[in-house]
């Protein structure tokens, strides 16, 4: 007769298969080290925007990650975007696309009404095998997104082994089942000849992560020509703001429901 | 105001159509009287006539209050024209609607012995035979007409059809007798049905009314598995389908759906149908129950027998493809899109936002490769049309040191610039010159990187150039 302990184990194991602890690599060894190898694969991720204005760089950072999570599969990217963050914050462009490494012919996008149909959408996205991520953009404070719905989709990604993306803008981080948790605010790049705007960059902040350390601030830089993101956390620092400014307290409150739908800056 | 309809009490009252309404009124002062209707009417004859399509697929209205079904081909569903012609009366009884209703090889052929005659069924090729006692009053022509057929003794279409036709036209006109030949049989015309024969069609009648809607998918599904058998047999796979459900009643539910490319997939057509029926607006309702479920294939497209297994992309592309119908049909065409690159170096005509349903995918090759080593050039997002902003520059013909856009003000603390695009004049009527727009990079002190232009050149083309803000980078 087996120990129960070790039936519990080996039926445990059958339920979460050895797939389901694969990560994804960001490409800055310092982070993936931190993280553990990565963010898992098959999991649920959520990228706030520090602010409403922080919009383009939480979606920018979540749609890297993503490109992250596809490297190498021929598999296409499913976007789905709620249509009042196209007025707010514009539609996207698909060169801009291509010049941070997405292809636009691999990508999906779908354009919904509310937060539950992009939720219903991207729970359908998102469980099809097929999809190579899924990218959810919710705006404001879109109450349809719950625990619930955040465990349907955590769920989801499991089951088809492909992550989904969450990037919520003007919404106050809120407990989920998301594996890790990201607070994401623009950077300023590094300067290129003449002070030219240099790389996307971003200000990251790990809210939460499943099983892992929290609490952490990076400074990154995508680095489209490689596909991976550069540390630049210990950069001189003239070039970015200091780490201190992204206290965890101080976020969330800067975020004023009834001001985040309209102000940009 | 004068009366348009009767029912027949009232006829039997002594009443007709065309009197006015204060002469009916005297004689009749218990009269109920309510106002015509036009519109309504018709709304009620096309109910009915969606109705009518459980018994043959194709029905056209016959106005002012007729319906003509084309029973060809499906008399012989019913055990023969007369048990169809009783069967169609007996329905129409059950919606409470009394009826006349006749069976010809022509469409006036019936028309007139249903409308004038006592002929249940008139064979084809007899028609003669039966139309011959009918009064001249089955032409249905202008009252001068029938006025001067009856002055000169002519009572039926007996009498008419005995004379010379040559005379007749000359005096009566071409209309009159053409009506006449094809009541007569001697002539066939076709009718224009309301909606056209789908490509093919199953349906299942039940005995007792259906009512249970949940296990509508067992009904559902061996009628999607024929319609595909057939489908397949003819090599073919269906673009739009239709699932039309025939109420006791008389109300008609119909579900259309559509796929991207052409499908044979039992599963996946089902998916389709079940994630339409959660979308409706006013759910499926069975009322007192389905008498007729039928599954139409509208379009169909040629499709090749393909072996999955061998080809791991085409099956991938298969189930994408599945997904995206899927997405299409919960949340309509317009909201599944993919991008589509444009040749032309205007930023905003460069993308194009296109179905993706009807386009499965774009060659991956049209999009431009970024430059290794340059920062991106194109935002990640774009507005349209570009917000205006107010700038501050230290020369008129240079970056702007700061902006304000929607009450903030954005302080510059990198720029690269400009990037002359011109407007494509070709693409302009006359009149509406457009400007040259000078392109900026910004980046603010906090790290947002922005894509503005400046309208028009400095003192060539304006005074007082404008700024807009047009896409924002990550």
């Amino acid at each position: 007769m087996t120990h129960p302990l070790a039936s519990l184990r080996k039926s445990l194991a059958c339920a979460h298969p050895a797939a389901a602890s694969e990560t994804i690599a960001l490409g800055a060894p310092a982070l993936d080290r931190r993280l553990g190898g990565g963010i898992l694969r098959a999991a649920l991720h959520e990228a706030y925007a520090g602010t409403a204005a922080d919009a383009p760089a939480a979606t920018g950072f979540a749609l890297a990650l993503a490109r992250r999570a596809m490297a190498g599969k021929q598999k296409p990217l499913l976007w789905v975007r709620q249509e009042a963050l196209s007025t707010e914050a514009g539609a996207p462009y698909p060169p801009g696309l291509a010049d941070i490494d997405i292809d636009p012919a691999a990508v999906a996008f779908i354009r919904v009404r509310d937060a539950k149909e992009a939720l219903q959408a991207g729970a359908e996205a998102g469980r099809c095998a097929t999809v190579g991520a899924t990218l959810i953009e919710l705006f404001g404070a879109a109450r349809a997104y719950d625990l619930t719905a955040s465990r349907r989709l955590a769920l989801a990604a499991a089951a088809a082994g492909a992550p989904i993306f969450i990037v919520r803008a003007g919404a106050a981080p809120a407990p989920s089942a998301a594996a890790s948790r990201w607070l994401v605010r623009a950077l300023p790049s590094r300067p290129r000849a003449a002070n030219a705007p240099g790389s996307a960059a971003f200000a990251i902040f790990l809210l939460r992560q499943r099983g892992g350390a929290a609490g952490h601030a990076w400074r990154v830089e995508w680095n489209r020509d490689r596909g991976a993101f550069k540390d630049r956390t210990f950069d001189a620092p003239s070039l970015s703001r200091p780490v201190a400014s992204l206290s965890v307290g101080g976020a969330p409150d800067e975020v004023a429901p009834q001001t985040a739908g309209r102000k940009f800056g | 105001m004068r009366i348009d309809a009767l029912d027949r009490k009232a006829i039997a009252l002594g009443l007709t159509p065309g009197m006015t309404l204060a002469d009916a009124k005297a004689r009749a002062p218990h009269l109920a009287v309510a106002q015509a209707d036009a519109a309504a009417d018709e709304r009620l004859m096309l109910r009915l006539a969606a109705f009518c399509e459980q018994f043959t697929p194709l029905v056209a209205l016959d106005p002012p209050c007729g319906l003509m079904l084309d029973a060809t081909g499906c008399a012989h569903l019913f055990g023969g024209d007369a048990a169809m012609r009783a069967y169609v009366l007996r329905a129409m009884a059950r919606l409470t609607f009394s009826g006349r209703a006749a069976v010809a090889g022509t469409p006036d052929a019936a028309r007139a012995l249903a409308r004038f005659g006592e002929t249940a069924v008139a064979p084809p090729g007899e028609e003669e035979v039966f139309a011959r006692p009918l009064s001249i009053a089955a032409l249905e022509a202008p009252r001068e007409t029938s006025v001067a057929l009856t002055r000169a003794g002519l009572t039926t279409l007996g009498d008419l059809a005995d004379r010379s036709s040559a005379a007749l036209t000359a005096r009566f006109g071409d209309e009159t007798m053409r009506r006449l030949t094809r009541i007569l049989g001697r002539e066939d015309a076709r009718i224009t049905p309301l909606r056209s024969l789908p490509e093919c069609m199953v349906e299942r009648r039940f005995a007792e009314p259906f009512l249970d809607l949940s296990a509508i998918e067992n009904v559902l599904r061996p009628l999607i598995v024929e319609a595909t058998g057939i489908l397949e047999k003819r090599g073919e796979g269906g673009r739009a389908f239709e699932a039309r459900f025939f109420r006791t009643d008389g109300a008609v539910a119909s579900l259309r759906f559509e796929t991207g490319a052409p499908s044979r997939n039992v599963e996946a057509l089902l998916r389709l149908f079940r994630l339409k029926a959660d979308s409706l607006a006013d759910p499926l309702d069975p009322g007192y129950g389905f008498d007729v479920i039928r599954f139409c294939v509208l379009n169909a497209e040629t499709l090749a027998q393909s072996q999955i297994g061998f080809e791991r992309q085409d099956a991938q592309d298969g189930d994408f493809a599945d997904l995206v119908d899927r997405l299409a049909a919960r949340f309509g065409r317009e909201c599944v899109l993919r991008f589509a690159a444009r040749d032309t170096h205007d930023p905003m005509r460069a993308a194009a936002y296109v179905d993706a349903a009807a386009s499965p995918s774009s060659p991956p090759s049209s999009w431009p490769k970024p430059e290794p080593g340059e920062p991106p050039l194109r935002p990640l997002f774009l507005f349209d049309p570009p917000q205006p902003i107010e700038t501050m520059a230290e020369t008129p013909d240079g970056p702007p040191m700061h902006f304000k856009w929607r009450r903030v003000r954005h302080l510059i603390a990198r720029a690269e610039g400009p990037e002359r695009i011109a407007p494509e004049w070709w693409r302009n009527a006359a009149g509406a010159r457009p400007r040259t727009r000078d392109y900026y990079r910004l980046e603010d002190r906090d790290g947002r990187r922005f894509w503005v232009f400046r309208e028009g050149l400095y003192e060539s083309e304006t005074a007082a150039p404008r700024w807009f803000l047009h896409g924002l980078f990550a």
